[in-house]
């Protein structure tokens, strides 16, 4: 396919390591923000092809992993209620809550959908006008207007048994989080490319400045990776600390407008926690005023608790960057992504989950 | 999850720039995908597509500078181990 194939071309692949190891001379830890990011590092092995001195350690960007436990069991008694239809992602179905996951919903008889875009889950509603239709919104930056856009829709067709279970995080605090830890090890970062696609480079400007750590906005293909590794290796060994943009044949320097619009419109910023992580301020959407009515939290009036999580798991230090999957004494024996123990293991997307499916025989 | 995947325009159609929709070919699988946020890619042009929208128009020319990029630095690299005269 074009835009993806000459991406994956081995020979320039190692043009491009070779360009690296000749580049450093001091041993450097780079983070890639997005689980995308992460998958393709793994599947490809592009972290092999590296030299020994750089350590290529996986973000937080697996929106899937960082959902906390607390919003996957309102998701379960949400979709468990009758007249309920629950529409998600596919990926969302499997990741456990404190017991059962969405999976067992559906077993038991409850109607669980797997839709492709949050606008099947308005058309399933305008379908369905008996029902209660809920789509549950996970996601970063990248699928912000999708899910603005059904809500809008929502509103302005008068599909009022349409509700959404808002679980949204934005990249940026998350990368700030990290940074300003006393024990971050990040000299640099490959930031995610979709979420820049629409929201544009300016917001990374101020981190580079801050924390004097260079920025290069990358894509997902193992050519753009290499590439985005040596952009940041090549400021890193000159001293500089920019935010350069890789993925130019699609973010632009200030993002997509008509995207960033309804984004504006349509969800407001707030604290949110992130499993493994913790709360992190303002680093996550929920509904505005105006279109409150279609929160699902609200008009089913689900509880707030406090779940617990495994205390063996260490995905907090791999989502930060402190530790990688195969340093845990429960990866791929008490931890597997049948029997997740915690957020990195629970989506494929999650580092534990790629090096569980590429590595676990390493 | 934040996964794009290219596509080509095959067409489009609809007035209201909300429900502005089409067809785009994924190297030849067909879906329905929403141009809401894309208001100035046309037929043909390439899109990266991410749960039905199409999020940004593909840059051909910006596509081709990792390649230009390389091409370069082996012609540096050419040169440079070019024996002295």
């Amino acid at each position: 396919m074009k835009f993806i194939d000459e991406y994956r071309d081995p020979a320039a692949a190692r043009q491009l390591a070779q360009l690296i190891a000749q580049t450093i001379t001091r041993p450097w830890t780079l983070m890639e923000v997005c689980g995308g990011q992460t998958h393709a590092i793994v599947k490809f092995g592009i972290d092999e092809l590296l030299p020994k001195k750089l350590r290529l350690v996986h973000g937080p960007g697996c929106p899937v992993c960082v959902t906390p436990l607390e919003l996957v069991d309102k998701a379960i008694q949400i979709a468990s209620r009758p007249g309920v239809i629950f529409c998600s992602f596919g990926d969302m179905l499997r990741v456990p809550g404190s017991g059962r996951d969405l999976l067992f919903v559906k077993a038991q008889g409850g109607d669980v959908r797997i839709v492709y875009s949050p606008l099947d889950a308005v058309q399933i509603a305008r379908d369905n006008p008996s029902s209660e239709v809920v789509f549950f919104a996970v996601g970063f930056e990248t699928t912000a207007p999708a899910n603005a856009m059904a809500v809008f829709r929502a509103e302005r067709e008068g599909v009022s048994n349409f509700s959404m279970l808002v679980s949204h995080v934005l990249v940026p605090p998350a990368m700030e989080a990290i940074l300003s830890s006393p024990s971050n090890l990040v000299n640099g970062f490959l930031a995610a490319g979709h979420v820049c696609a629409i929201m544009g480079t300016e917001e990374y400007e101020p981190i580079a400045k801050k924390y004097n750590v260079p920025i290069v906005v990358t894509g997902f293909e193992p050519l753009d990776i290499m590439q985005g590794v040596l952009m940041c290796v090549q400021q890193l060994e000159q001293g500089r600390a920019q935010v350069e943009n890789q993925y130019s044949r699609a973010v632009r320097a200030n993002g997509n407008e008509s995207a960033r619009e309804i984004i504006r419109q349509v969800f407001r910023i707030i604290p949110r926690k992130w499993r493994g992580v913790g709360r992190i301020d303002q680093s996550g959407f929920a509904l505005t005023e105006k279109y409150a009515a279609f929160d699902a939290e609200e008009r089913f009036g689900v509880s707030e608790y406090q779940a617990e999580e495994s205390s063996e798991c260490i995905s907090g230090l791999i989502l930060q960057g402190l530790k990688l999957p195969h340093e845990c004494p429960a990866f791929g024996s008490r931890c597997t992504p049948e029997h997740p123990l915690g957020a990195t293991m629970v989506s494929n997307e999650g580092a534990c989950a790629a090096y569980y499916r590429y590595r676990k025989n390493d | 999850m934040c996964l794009a995947v290219p596509g080509k325009i095959l067409s489009i159609s609809g007035d209201d720039p909300v429900l502005r929709a089409g067809r785009v070919s994924f190297g030849g699988v067909v879906k329905e995908v929403n141009f809401a946020f894309t208001p100035e890619a046309t037929v043909g042009d390439y899109v990266m597509v991410h749960v039905g929208f199409a999020l940004s128009t593909v840059d051909e020319k910006e596509a081709l500078q990792i390649f230009d990029y390389l091409r370069q630095m082996e012609e540096l690299a050419e040169l440079e181990s070019e024996p002295a005269k």
